[in-house]
Order: structure tokens, then sequence, then C-alpha cells
């Protein structure tokens, strides 16, 4: 042990130096040949700048509103909300988004409603619906814009990102970028 | 449903057909074969050793080992102590972050030396830069060091007579500088361009499309996020880990975070066969290891795609599964296999909240931890698995009436004890903490209310899950418990001790042991442990010691929950 001690503490140090100092930096000097210098992906829109990658707040009826959240859309604090699928609190939660669901959708059948839309995501900053999450908006958002559904139709299929390889994985939107071709409208 | 099914058989392809090259490029670097990529190694090795103070060629027997593994992880147990205690004024602080108290940073320093990443706090807002980089060293030393004396049990089972077995920390750092950081640059590299941070500014402000106000965490995520996958070590940057869209921005990080999961515990089985020359043996061990993965990962898919049996009770549509805390990037698919693939290796990092999954995702991804050797974490997996071998090896000895031998070396009682009280020492921890807990709980509901997020079989489960994760070094968790008090941050801490540090002294005294007797020739008596018929006795013993040991109390938590659910 005792002739151990001084090595140990002299490699921990150099390890600090090379994994957290030398390492760090190196991957950081790549990230400056990324796109956005390793800010994250971002969209520049009229002079804004928004996180393509994380889920804003959409409230209003003209907007493509992104799936629950546990954390109230909190980007520096994210979170699901833990709940259990037998949970009697969290099933009465779920009720209640679906009965205000369909209150703010007015023509829109309860079976339709998939249950991505009504159930928190993992970290309340889920920036995507599924196809069937962002057409079942249609109608209230053509009736608040009063545009036709066909054209907010045609947005989803131009915005519908294909899994991956055409192969693997989901299909899926991005909230944000429908928002934002919704407002390029007209 | 069936890109997504398509997506992790994809995943599993990707793993095998780098698991088996990588297997020997490991094996190479443990055995000193030269390699292509020494011109660039021997200088920053040499380099190392020169900074340390230590003559790598100095051979060491197994006490020597074991020495300098706890010496030189007492000296990381010390300073993490220090920095997290004095993180606010400590510089790489932008977000103006505070210091730990005394109880979560002790949880916190022995989650992360002991490869754990159990995390009672949110990254976000509970450390500082400094903070996170310190913890991201432990990552990669921490593996390396389960790297390292794997190779030390690696060397003791050769067939020579030996009592010095290489030089520990020769294996540590050719572990950490040849293996792990050309690994981590790579998975980086394809993180930074696929939209994962990499930036020392502090949170981002922005003014949302219907003009609220969102601050957007920031750091250097991608450089963590890829250790934390390849070292099986699993804490995450954010809070939710890799469900964070920053963390795992898209369908393709997730194939590579993935893959990182489950790689290297898997290319130091296919390491065994290229060090011992015994390449049938390592494709055994792959295979039983393999049949366990398989059948936890099977369940958690049908339970995770199947959806909630309540919601659908609710007359709406259940197409992706169950959705509650999974992201629709990823989908329920690739979500169950993360959750098997993270529960078997002992990673414990997540891309869905498992504390949401239905009871048979929860009930196996206990599972896959109990077991604890399905894989397994970096090195100490296979520490797990050679506890059953020898347990298997010696059962088999007593129906065919012979002494037990393995790879030539006789079992014999001292070896046989230690194998006993380790394989013990698992159900140990996890069912006197969970009962612990428990009894406090049901003692006095109203003082421990903020334990639990959730009533009934489900809460057990959250405390379940909780000693599980601890007691397996996997570090992912039912995170609706609220875990950050002293009971939680010092019970489990105990338990992340014990459990890392005598399953690693455990194994390596038996090597050592075996390692110093005198090789036995193989005859036609000797007993194959290379043969399916041996994987299905050791399959057995993991079953009968890891999986029934843990049945009643599965049977309080995700069981009886599913049988509530599914009536």
């Amino acid at each position: 042990m005792k002739n151990n001690i001084i090595p140990a503490i002299r490699l921990t140090l150099f390890c600090a130096l090379f994994f957290s100092g030398f390492y760090t930096m190196s991957i950081w000097g790549i990230a400056q040949l990324a796109p956005n210098q390793g800010d994250g992906f971002v969209t520049n829109n009229n002079g804004q700048r928004y996180h393509t990658n994380v889920a804003q707040a959409f409230t209003k009826d003209q907007y493509f509103w992104p799936r629950p959240s546990a954390v109230d859309y909190n980007a520096a604090g994210s979170g699901g909300s833990n709940k259990g699928p037998s949970n009697p609190d969290y099933l009465a939660l779920v009720q209640s988004r679906i009965d205000t669901f369909l209150l703010k959708n007015p023509g829109i059948a309860k079976k339709d409603i998939p249950a991505e839309m009504v159930t928190a995501s993992g970290s309340g900053l889920d920036p995507h619906l599924s196809l069937a999450a962002a057409s079942i908006q249609v109608k209230r958002i053509a009736k608040a814009r009063n545009v036709s559904e066909i054209q907010v139709n045609q947005l989803i299929a131009q915005h519908l990102e294909k899994p991956l390889l055409g192969l693997l994985g989901t299909e899926k939107l991005n909230v944000l970028q429908l928002n934002l071709a919704l407002d390029k409208l007209k | 449903m069936n890109t997504e099914i398509l997506g992790i058989v994809a995943m599993y392809g990707i793993v095998l057909l780098l698991a088996i090259p990588l297997g020997r490029y490991i094996g190479k670097i443990f055995n000193y074969e030269p390699t292509w990529a020494d011109k660039l190694f021997n200088p920053i090795d040499r380099f190392f050793f020169k900074m340390g103070g230590i003559d790598d060629k100095v051979e060491m027997n197994w006490k020597q080992h074991l020495g300098a593994l706890l010496t030189i992880n007492l000296v990381w147990f010390l300073l993490s102590m220090f920095v997290l205690l004095n993180m606010d004024w400590l510089p790489l602080n932008p977000d103006a972050n505070p210091a730990m108290t005394s109880d979560l940073a002790f949880n916190t320093s022995v989650s992360f030396i002991t490869n754990t990443n159990l995390q009672h706090y949110s990254g976000e807002t509970g450390l500082s830069y400094l903070g996170q980089l310190t913890l991201m060293l432990w990552q990669f030393i921490s593996a390396a060091c389960g790297m390292a004396i794997c190779a030390v049990v690696f060397m003791a089972m050769k067939e020579k007579t030996s009592t010095t077995l290489g030089n520990f920390y020769s294996f540590f750092v050719r572990s950490a500088t040849r293996v792990l950081l050309p690994l981590c640059i790579v998975v980086a590299t394809i993180l930074v361009f696929n939209g994962t941070p990499m930036t020392f500014g502090g949170k981002d402000h922005i003014t949302t499309l219907e003009g609220k106000t969102q601050d957007v965490s920031r750091g250097p995520v991608a450089a963590f996020v890829a250790i934390k996958q390849l070292g099986t070590n699993g804490g995450g940057f954010y809070g939710p880990n890799s469900a964070n869209p920053m963390e795992n921005p898209n369908y393709l990080t997730n194939i590579v975070e993935s893959v990182s999961i489950v790689l290297l515990p898997i290319a130091l089985v296919f390491a065994l066969g290229y060090v011992l020359k015994r390449k049938k043996l390592a494709y055994t061990i792959f295979g039983v290891m393999t049949l366990g993965f398989l059948l936890l990962l099977l369940p958690t898919v049908i339970g995770e795609t199947g959806g909630n049996p309540a919601i659908d009770n609710m007359g709406i549509s259940q197409n992706m599964g169950s959705m509650e805390g999974k992201e629709v990037r990823f989908g329920a698919v690739s979500s169950a296999n993360w959750a098997t693939y993270t529960t078997c290796t002992s990673n414990g990092s997540v891309n869905a909240m498992h504390d949401s999954f239905t009871p048979l995702g929860g009930a196996t991804t206990l599972l896959g931890m109990m077991v604890n050797c399905f894989y397994g974490g970096i090195g100490v997996g296979f520490l797990n698995f050679y506890i059953f071998i020898i347990l298997g090896v010696f059962i088999s000895g007593l129906m065919v009436g012979r002494t037990p031998e393995f790879l030539g070396k006789k079992i014999e009682a001292k070896e046989m004890k230690i194998a006993m009280i380790i394989a013990l020492l698992h159900p140990f921890l996890i069912l006197a903490g969970t009962a612990l807990a428990s009894h406090l709980y049901a003692g006095n509901p109203e003082a421990y209310a903020g334990w639990l997020a959730n009533p009934g079989y489900h809460g057990f489960s959250e405390m379940l899950y909780e000693f599980t994760s601890s007691s397996a070094n996997n570090g992912s968790g039912f995170e609706g418990l609220g875990d950050n008090t002293p009971f939680w941050n010092i019970a489990t801490g105990i338990v992340m001790l014990m459990a890392r540090y005598l399953p690693i002294i455990g194994p390596v005294a038996i090597a050592g042991l075996l390692a110093a007797k005198k090789h036995v020739p193989e005859s036609s008596g000797t007993l194959k442990t290379d043969t399916s018929t041996f994987g299905f006795m050791v399959f057995a013993v993991i079953f009968i010691v890891a999986a029934l040991s843990f049945f009643p109390a599965l049977t309080l938590g995700p069981i009886a929950e599913y049988f509530s659910l599914y009536q």
C-alpha cells in the first residue's frame, strides 16, 4: 500500500491533465469544424436563434403543439414524469389531457388520438411528433389560420422525416420546423 | 414498427461486426504483441509512466495488483470529494451552480469511481463544468481499471504455473490510451456533427416562437457522452441522460450510443479467447451471455410495444406502444433495446424513463441487473461470469464424481468458499437494502412520503430498483424515487462500494490462487468447459443463484403490478 501512494497520486493527476484536459480540448477542437461549432443545432429565422433539437412550448391554436412535458419545456432542467403505468393520479392526468385535447380540437374522434400526444416524453423536450400526432392537429390549425387543410397537410408531407436510410427507426416531424413553415404560409 | 425492429437488428449486427476484431486488438494489447498503433501510443504510454514515476516492467502478484488498484481508487475518491464540495468557488462554473452537500458528494464520488454513475443530482443544476470534467475523468479511469483487472484474471487463466501476473499500472494505462481514447474520439466526433453541444459557454437564452423565454443548458456534452457510453459508466450530462435531445439528437446517434454500450463488454469476451488461445471457450461464454440477453430483450420489446392497458381502456390509439417517458425519434422498440443493453451491461445510461416502463419492461431491466453478467460491466462483467463458471465446474464435478478442474487447475475448498461468498453478496446487498428501506417506509409512511413518486407495487419497485442498480454498479434508476436524502445517499453509497470492490477482490484472489497451482494435463476424464453442455450448466447455475433468489422480491413489485394491470 505505502509504496503505491505516490505513484497513484502522480498518475491520477496526469490522467486528469490528459483526459479532462487534452481529450476534452481535442473534442472541442473537432467541434469547431462541425455545424454551429458545437453549439447544438441552431436555426436562424428572421434574426432569431432557435434550438432545433429542443421542444418549445406551443399553446396557441395556430401552431402544432409538441408532446406534453413533465417539466414544462424547461431546457435547463429537463426530465420525464417518472410515473408508473398503474399510478391512479397519472392515469387521471392522461384522461384530463385527452379531454382537453378533444375540447380544443373539435371534430376529432377519440380513438384517433395517438397516445404520444397525451403522454409526457422522457426528456420533457421531445422536439418531434409522429405523423398521427401531427395529422390530428391539422383541422384545428387550418381553422385558426384560415387556410385550407390541404395546405397544412402538404406542409406535413414536406417535413416528414423518413426512418434512417428509409429502413431504420421511426418516422417523425420536427415541431419547430413545422411551425416556422406555418408562419410562412400564404 | 417494422423499421423499428430492423433498427435494433442492425444495431446488434454492428456490435458483432466491431466486437470480434476489437476483441483481437484488445487481446494483442493484453499480450503485449505489436499492433499498428504502437508508433503513436508507445511514446504516450512512456510519458504516462514517467509522469507517474512508475516502473511498468515490475511484475506483480495478485495481492500486489489489488493493493495498487485499491490505493489508486482511494486517491480518486479523495480528489472527487474535494472537487464536489468546493465547486462553487473553483473555476469553470459559468452557471454559478452550488457545491454539493457532504452526503451527496459521498454518494456521487463513490458512484463515479465504482463505475456505477448512480446520480442523485441533476447535471444541469447540480454540477459546474469542472465537476462534470472531474466525473468524466473517473468515467475514463474506472473503466480502464475494470479492463486492467480483467487482464490480470486473463493472465492468471493461462496454463503455466505462475505467481506473477503482469503490471497493474501498465494494463491500466494501455487500456485507457489504446482502447478507450481512440473509440471515444470517434464517438464524440459523430455526436458533435449530429448536433450534440461541445462548448464551454453557459446557458443559451432563447425567445421562443410564441415569445416566451427559454434557457437551454449546454456544455462540453459530446466528450462526456462518448466515454459514459463506452466505459459502461452511464452517468449523463443532463438529468434525463440520453433521452435528452441534446445528448442524443437523432436515430443515428442513438445507434452509435447503443452500440457503444455493449461493444467493449462483448469485445472483452473475444479478447479472452485470443489471450488464452481458446476461441471455443470464448464462444461458449459469449453464447451463454447472448442467450440470457435475448431472453431479457424479447419480453422488454413485447411489453413496451404492447402499450399500457390502462391507457387502452381510455379509448385512444397506442400504435407507437407505451410512450410515457419515451421519445418519438427512438420509438418503443429501440427504447426497450437500450434498456436491455444498459441493464445487462451495468452501463446505466437511459434513452427512456424506466420508471414509466410497463411491468414487463420493469421486471426484465431489474432481472438484467440482478444477473449482472450477461455481458456485464467493462471487465467486471467477465469477473462475475468467472464466479459462475467456478460454481458450474464445481457442481458438475460433484455430479460426475471427480475433483473439479478449470483450465487444468484444481478447484479446492478455498476457491469455492470465495466464489460462494461473492455469488451471495449481490442478492444479500439488494434484498437487505430493500428490506431496510421498505421497513422504514412502512413504519412511517408520512415521514418518508417524499421517497416514492408512485403508490403500491410500483413504489416498492422504485426502492428495489435503486438497490439493485447500486449493487450491480449500474446507475440507472426508477427516477421517481426522491433519492437525494441522507438515507439513500449513504445506504446506496455503501452498497456501491461493497459491490464494486469485493467482486473484484474475490475473482482475482481465486484466479491468483489457481495460477500458482500445478497444471494438470487434460485427460479423457477432464470436464470440458468449452462445450454447449457446460454452457447450459453455467446458465442453469446463473438461473438458480441469480434469478431465483430474487423471485420473491420481483413478485412483490413488477409481477404484482403486471397482474393488477392486465386483469
